[in-house]
């Protein structure tokens, strides 16, 4: 009787199981769990911002804290301090996050994408595998470092322009926070920027050199119209970055809820008012401490679809030349 | 005004046809392209007559892509790519020194294997060339020209409805012919195509390649084709490539018929490729 023969053989299940699998579901308990640790997280930091922001909303109005335009949480230990009422209008968080926002895209747009076209377009593969390594390495500079060069550089340079040119600037200004900002978002821009101008496909360009487009004109007629919504989603990936920014706007922008649209001014950010809120001992239920986690729940929400849109425009792009 | 300049230039080709039917348009002088150290291309010889479609035949990797490419410099892209030999285009050697590459490409149009219409409108398409040469200034006349060029590439019946709409959303035969129509658009002498119709189905292709013959009036088109059925239905001339050597090159019927080489043989009767 041949091999064959006996293993297909009258009653022997040919497809009987060898191995019991106890290793394999072992290990896709331990992947399942170490998961859902980072699920479970999320989902608990979450769900603490919800339940605390109602906290806080039970004794501040909703309305009082998203159209309120004077911010000032001390409110006093004892009932005989005068103010202790203090006023969570977060409108002057939310413009000064804005304003540097903006001050930090109005900077990191330009060189972001500047840098990203060259990289992709017209840098020789040497000069690329040189340059584009350093540019992520400002993405890997901690934010911290960038808060004193912001609050130690750039900050007295307006200053002291200002004052020759006689203008009174203070030394904690919006536009020093923004600019440190912008040029910490600037790798974020640009090798995104860079991924999604690569991501057009060659044949575009042979088409358009093909009928005697100069390089020039192929990159702007045809690479960045195709490349634009990649490039926005990359926009605002970077911005919901710089809103999400703490230690820059800390180190340079102030405490001052100042309402005001001056970049030379100081303002603050909601990030930064969330640190003050809960550096120090703090009682967990005044309204001072529980508005942090009703700016904190705005802030996830803000990001949350910024982040949203940003991937569905990026994914959208991917999948038209896929 | 309009029906003026169409006869005239009706005229003007019957001209042209009957002028130069018999000297060659291109004519390649001991052609070899080599990337990096790797040779593709081995002393090409040939000669393309004006107003008649050549194909160029061989196996993969036979080097006939690549010497299409030679034609309109498409090879200066390929940074280890370098081309030796002379291509000679109305007596011009497009390798001298003072041709400009863009003004080149301007007179030799290509046509790519998948179809690759810019994500713009149908319109902006054919307007691309006209536009970035400058060749047309006035709105009526680039009008004009996007009608003229989508005519004449057998599109404009199933587009002129529609001509805002993304050139990217018409089906594969059609984004073809629009790829056409913009290469006619800037009206090129020669015209390129590589394996236009491999990305297209039997009825797109059968259309495409009424095309091509109806195109040869007016152009002189040289196709790269892996079907040798379709060199066969479309071309007047035949080129066999093989391990980057041009074979053999004639009539398309004496190619087919009666081949002088033992390797032509081969590949048309299919032994080998």
């Amino acid at each position: 009787m041949s091999d064959i023969s006996s293993k297909f053989a009258v009653g022997v299940n040919p497809f009987a199981k060898k191995r019991s699998g106890i290793a394999d579901k072992l290990i896709m308990v331990v992947l399942i769990s170490c998961a859902s640790v980072a699920i479970l997280a999320t989902i608990g930091i979450v769900m603490s911002l919800i339940f605390e922001t109602i906290r806080f909303f039970e004794q501040v109005p909703i309305t009082d804290f998203l159209f309120g335009t004077h911010w000032s949480p001390q409110t006093a230990i004892t009932a005989e301090v005068v103010g202790s009422s203090g006023a969570f209008g977060a409108v002057p968080l939310i413009t000064g996050t804005l304003l540097i926002s903006f001050i930090a895209m109005l900077i990191a747009t330009p060189l972001g994408l500047a840098s990203a076209v060259y990289l992709a377009e017209f840098a020789s593969s040497r000069t690329r595998s040189i340059a584009k390594p350093l540019l992520e390495m400002l993405a890997g500079i901690p934010s911290v470092v960038y808060g004193f060069f912001a609050a130690l550089t750039i900050a007295p340079f307006i200053r002291n322009t200002g004052a020759t040119a006689g203008f009174e600037i203070s030394s904690e200004s919006a536009l020093a926070a923004g600019i440190a900002m912008g040029i910490m978002v600037v790798p974020l821009v640009s090798s995104l920027s860079d991924d999604v101008i690569n991501s057009v496909p060659q044949s575009l360009r042979d088409a358009s050199l093909g009928m005697g487009a100069t390089h020039a004109e192929t990159v702007r007629k045809v690479v960045l119209p195709a490349a634009v919504p990649g490039i926005a989603g990359s926009l605002l990936l970077a911005t919901s970055s710089a809103i999400g920014e703490t230690m820059i706007v800390v180190m340079a922008a102030g405490l001052a809820a100042n309402l005001t649209l001056n970049p030379f001014e100081a303002v603050t950010t909601v990030t930064v008012q969330i640190v003050t809120l809960l550096t120090g001992d703090q009682e967990f239920d005044s309204a001072k401490t529980l508005s942090a986690f009703a700016l904190g729940l705005f802030l996830f929400v803000i990001t949350l679809i910024l982040n949203v849109i940003a991937l569905k425009i990026v994914n959208h792009f991917r999948e038209q030349y896929d | 005004m309009l029906n003026n300049s169409v006869e005239s230039e009706q005229k003007m080709s019957e001209f042209e046809k009957t002028l130069d039917e018999n000297g060659p348009i291109i004519q390649a002088k001991g052609v070899e392209v080599y990337y990096g150290e790797k040779q593709a291309l081995f002393g090409i010889d040939i000669d393309f007559q004006k107003h008649q479609v050549t194909s160029l035949i061989g196996p993969s990797g036979c080097g006939k892509s690549t010497f299409l490419r030679c034609i309109n410099r498409m090879n200066d892209l390929v940074d280890i790519a370098r081309v030796e030999g002379q291509v000679i285009i109305e007596n011009q050697d497009i390798y001298s020194k003072d041709v400009d590459v863009v003004a080149l490409r301007a007179h030799v149009g290509m046509v790519f294997q998948k179809p690759n219409p810019f994500p713009k409108s149908i319109y902006d398409n054919v307007a691309y060339g006209p536009r970035i040469h400058k060749t047309v200034t006035s709105k009526d006349e680039m009008d004009y020209v996007v009608e003229h060029s989508l005519k004449r590439a057998g599109l404009w019946d199933e587009v002129k409805d529609r001509l805002q709409e993304q050139g990217t959303g018409l089906s594969g035969g059609q984004q073809q012919r629009l790829c056409i129509a913009r290469a006619i658009a800037i009206e090129p002498k020669v015209i390129l195509m590589d394996e236009p119709c491999s990305a297209l189905d039997p009825i797109a292709t059968a259309v495409v390649e009424e095309l091509i013959d109806e195109l040869r009036e007016r152009f002189t088109i040289i196709i790269v084709t892996h079907s040798m059925q379709q060199a066969a239905r479309v071309s007047q001339k035949t080129a066999f490539f093989h391990l980057g050597n041009l074979v053999e090159h004639g009539d398309t019927d004496q190619i087919f018929t009666n081949p002088q080489d033992d390797r032509t043989e081969n590949y048309i009767t299919g032994r080998i490729g």
